[in-house]
């Protein structure tokens, strides 16, 4: 087996794994490989073709492939080395990957560092397990994205789409403009999964029903769907008898929601967070398994593609670290409570600013989200899981603790 | 009087915006984090617009299709007539992004633009 050392191994070719491999070069770092499964880079921006990303990076509204693209344009500026058609089929502890491609077959290489920036997965109808009979016509929201957009198919005529996350909203617009008939969101949830904003211009705009609190509880249809069955739902998600109704349909969307991609990560004894679905870092985006390191929606899935650029551009800042021995003891814990679901660092040192990400737990209105330990408190007017905060912390604020920062939304009076 | 609330659409801070309307005239707006935000409630409220980001058929390509989007906004009522008006276009690589491949789209002084690069 042929096998070769290099500085740095970035698993990924989508946004999180280029704008690492971009920052980490212009660190100086030289002997870098993106490793990307797809014949081409850019992950799943370059189907996103509608507009929104970039305002917080770029200071300008770009879609998605523009954004992507700006990063592409870098890689290949800097002849940064990206092998394509590529898998990376084995990682372990000891910084060593096997992947396998058409071209060199099968090919060991041994890495001071290692970027996990392997993205996310659809949830599929399998794993909510939709009840009925399993005729053609049921994709998830990012196939039909990318049968529309790419490829140049409609999937359908007549859509439901279960799940009222980004892709599913941003998909109804998409198959009302190609000319197709969105007769409903579905949602489970009391509140919508995406962004108020998509909401709005998605839905609303082209009078598409969203119903929240609804689930379907059966497909119909022999070789291709005929129909759904819907039903209310209780608080506990629990269909509710006597609340069925039946939508005539030809295709089912699914938009509910997406999975953080851990399985080789998971080889190299990198610890999960149950919460994210992604590893445990600290505020280098360093795992548990020292010298690699985990970003973008493969360590949690993130609203926006401007996060998960800065916090791989953290990732590859550590990395570079790393390498020089420079990563500090991170001796101060990040924890929470339970109005919040995660934090992204858990572990940070005090010697330098940080971002965390947050997602509450439920929506609420006028609060205060406080640190105790360092006395800081910051008022929103509206949170909700759906919209997640980002915030950033001076190295001289987190310094007023010694060994703990507890984050926790509390219920301001009127 | 007339209380309105609005998501603002502009960026995914989708800002919560309230208004208060007399007879369609605005008396007040609160709620936006940047000046846009105000911009958008009072042409939200006058004459609604959208950027309209879509794909255009290529011919003498590998690629099916070449995403695009209108340089400027459009009006609102018109993105279906839009849409309809690009399913007879084709256009041929190579492309490179911001290339204007629809001029004047519709008579409304937005072009179409391309979003990605095409090669030949």
């Amino acid at each position: 087996m042929k096998t070769r050392t290099i500085d740095l191994a970035i698993i990924g070719g989508g946004p999180a794994g280029l704008a690492a491999a971009v920052r980490a070069y212009e660190l100086g770092l030289r002997d870098i490989i993106v490793f990307e499964r797809d014949n081409r880079l850019g992950g799943i921006l370059p189907q996103c073709i509608h507009n929104g990303f970039g305002l917080h990076y770029f200071g300008e509204e770009l879609t998605g492939p523009e954004f992507v693209f700006r990063f592409i344009d870098k890689i290949k500026k800097y002849n940064i080395e990206t092998q394509l058609n590529t898998m990376v089929i084995e990682v372990n502890k000891n910084h060593e990957l096997i992947t396998v491609n058409a071209y060199e077959g099968i090919v060991k290489y041994k890495s001071k560092a290692i970027i996990f920036a392997v993205g996310c997965r659809e949830r599929t109808r399998s794993a909510i397990q939709i009840p009925g009979s399993r005729p053609a016509g049921i994709y998830t929201a990012g196939t039909a994205q990318r049968m529309i957009n790419i490829e140049g198919y409609l999937p359908g005529k007549e859509i439901v789409i279960l799940g009222s996350g980004d892709v599913g909203l941003i998909m109804a617009r998409r198959f009302t403009l190609e000319g197709a008939k969105v007769k409903a969101v579905l949602e489970i949830m009391k509140y919508p999964g995406g962004l108020a904003r998509n909401v709005s211009q998605c839905l609303e705009d082209f009078d598409i029903p969203l119903l929240l609190q609804h689930t379907i509880v059966n497909i119909e249809g022999k070789d291709r769907v005929k129909s759904v069955t819907i039903a209310k739902v209780d608080d506990s998600w629990n269909p509710i008898p006597n609340t069925e109704q039946k939508i005539s349909c030809d295709t089912v969307i699914l938009s509910v929601g997406l999975i953080p991609e851990n399985e080789l990560a998971s080889q190299a004894n990198v610890e999960i967070n149950h919460a994210t679905g992604g590893a445990f870092v600290n505020e280098w985006m360093e795992t548990n398994a020292p010298g690699i390191f985990e970003c973008g929606n493969a360590l949690a899935v993130f609203d926006l593609v401007d996060y998960v650029v800065q916090n791989a551009e953290r990732a590859a800042e550590g990395a570079y670290k790393y390498i020089h021995n420079e990563i500090p003891s991170q001796k101060i814990k990040v924890t929470h409570d339970e109005t919040i679901r995660f934090v992204i660092p858990n572990r940070v040192s005090g010697n330098h600013s940080n971002r965390f990400y947050l997602r509450v737990t439920k929506p609420m209105e006028n609060v205060i989200l406080e640190i105790p330990e360092i006395s800081l408190k910051v008022r929103y007017e509206h949170v909700t899981p759906s919209e997640m905060i980002s915030i950033k912390l001076r190295d001289r604020i987190i310094q007023r603790t010694e060994n703990k920062l507890t984050f926790k939304i509390i219920k301001q009076e009127e | 009087m007339k209380k309105k609330s609005f998501n603002c659409i502009l960026c995914p801070l989708s800002c919560r915006i309230k208004v208060i309307l007399d007879n369609n005239t605005i008396k007040s707006i609160k709620g936006y984090k940047c000046p846009r935000g105000k911009e958008y409630i009072i042409q939200e409220i006058t004459n609604p617009v959208r950027i309209l980001t879509t794909t255009i058929r290529l011919v003498d390509s590998k690629q099916k299709l070449v995403s695009v989007k209108t340089d400027k906004p459009i009006p609102k009522n018109l993105l279906l007539d839009a849409m309809n008006y690009l399913a007879q276009i084709e256009v041929r690589p190579p492309i490179e992004i911001g290339q204007i491949l629809v001029e004047n789209l519709l008579d409304t002084g937005a072009n179409i633009i391309a979003t990605t690069k095409i090669e030949r």
